[in-house]
């Protein structure tokens, strides 16, 4: 048996051990948020979860086309992406309008950002 | 402190602007929250593995109308619009994955683990499923069939793991907490119980 099995598995990068029941979910509390917000916004109505997922598989897609091995993957990222896209098609949140309003926020005095 | 990520930041910004134009509130998001973090997961899923192992009607029922089982169980978390359950056997092995971003069967399992959603799982299990779940700690014998179920925005997978041995005395309840989320994904089987 040869061993030349062993570099084209690193090519994909390596799978993380799946945990027990109970996994950390959300890595970060602003991951949670936005899913929040985007269960909600569909909730009442606002856009169908397909509709989300349509978007969610686009920036998916892309990223995932322009992924290298070994890069790192940064799930919520692709999230908020698509949420971000969502919001602008459905003409109820401009992202001009949330990066005005992150840079604001960026200029807070320290202690603010909890 | 450090600062913010620029996620972080993005995130933020974009709860404020919804609250301020009256679309969402942080009260909501933060129902949201609680409800997929503390009422919706695997333990639902657990409940009807473990009924279908006690229980042939119901087992039966569970594999070719799982839709209905699981609305009137009325597990909180939608995403079941159409859930299928396939069912492992000695010769058959099933497995779950979405390739094209993170359907999952969010009522029975609640929200998926961080591989489930990763490139590396979702391209490769479907190409090379044997040595995936191999470096996931599952080997299996070559004779076993091994199926990927794709799930779509149509149709959610759960599989319903094989009994372990040693089970054969344990009530319905005490059979739920042997049974593992991975085991419901496919990517794991439940090990026999000591006696």
């Amino acid at each position: 048996m040869t061993d030349d099995t062993t570099d084209h598995m690193s090519l994909e990068g390596t799978i993380a051990p799946p945990m027990a029941n109970g996994e950390i979910i959300f890595e970060a509390p602003w991951q949670s948020r936005v899913f929040g917000m985007a269960r909600c916004l569909c909730e009442q109505g606002q856009f169908s979860w397909d509709d989300f997922r349509a978007r969610l598989i686009e920036v998916i897609g892309a990223a995932d086309a322009a992924s290298g091995p070994g890069d790192e993957y940064h799930y919520f990222d692709h999230f908020l992406a698509a949420l971000t896209a969502i919001l602008e098609e459905k003409q109820l949140c401009n992202p001009a309008e949330v990066s005005r309003k992150a840079m604001e926020l960026s200029n807070r005095p320290h202690g603010h950002d909890h | 402190m450090t600062k913010p990520s620029p996620q972080a930041l993005r995130a933020e910004a974009l709860e404020s602007l919804l609250t301020e134009k009256g679309l969402l509130s942080p009260a909501q998001v933060d129902e949201v929250i609680a409800t997929y973090s503390e009422r919706v997961g695997p333990m639902n899923g657990a409940r009807l593995v473990a009924r279908a192992w006690v229980d042939a009607d119901f087992r039966q029922q569970l594999l070719t109308d799982a839709t209905t089982i699981v609305n009137e169980y009325a597990f909180e978390g939608g995403q079941c619009e159409k859930l299928v359950v396939v069912e492992n056997t000695p010769d058959v092995h099933n497995v779950v994955v979405c390739t094209l971003c993170s359907c999952y069967p969010w009522a029975v399992l609640g929200l998926p683990p961080k591989w489930y959603k990763e490139p590396a799982y979702r391209s490769r299990i479907v190409r090379e499923p044997r040595q995936v779940l191999s470096e996931m700690g599952l080997d299996l014998a070559d004779d076993v069939e091994i199926r990927v179920w794709d799930s779509s925005a149509e149709i959610r997978y759960m599989v319903l793991p094989m009994r372990p041995a040693g089970t054969a005395l344990l009530s319905q309840t005490e059979l739920e907490a042997v049974v593992t989320r991975d085991s419901m994904i496919g990517v794991a089987q439940l090990r026999d119980v000591e006696g």
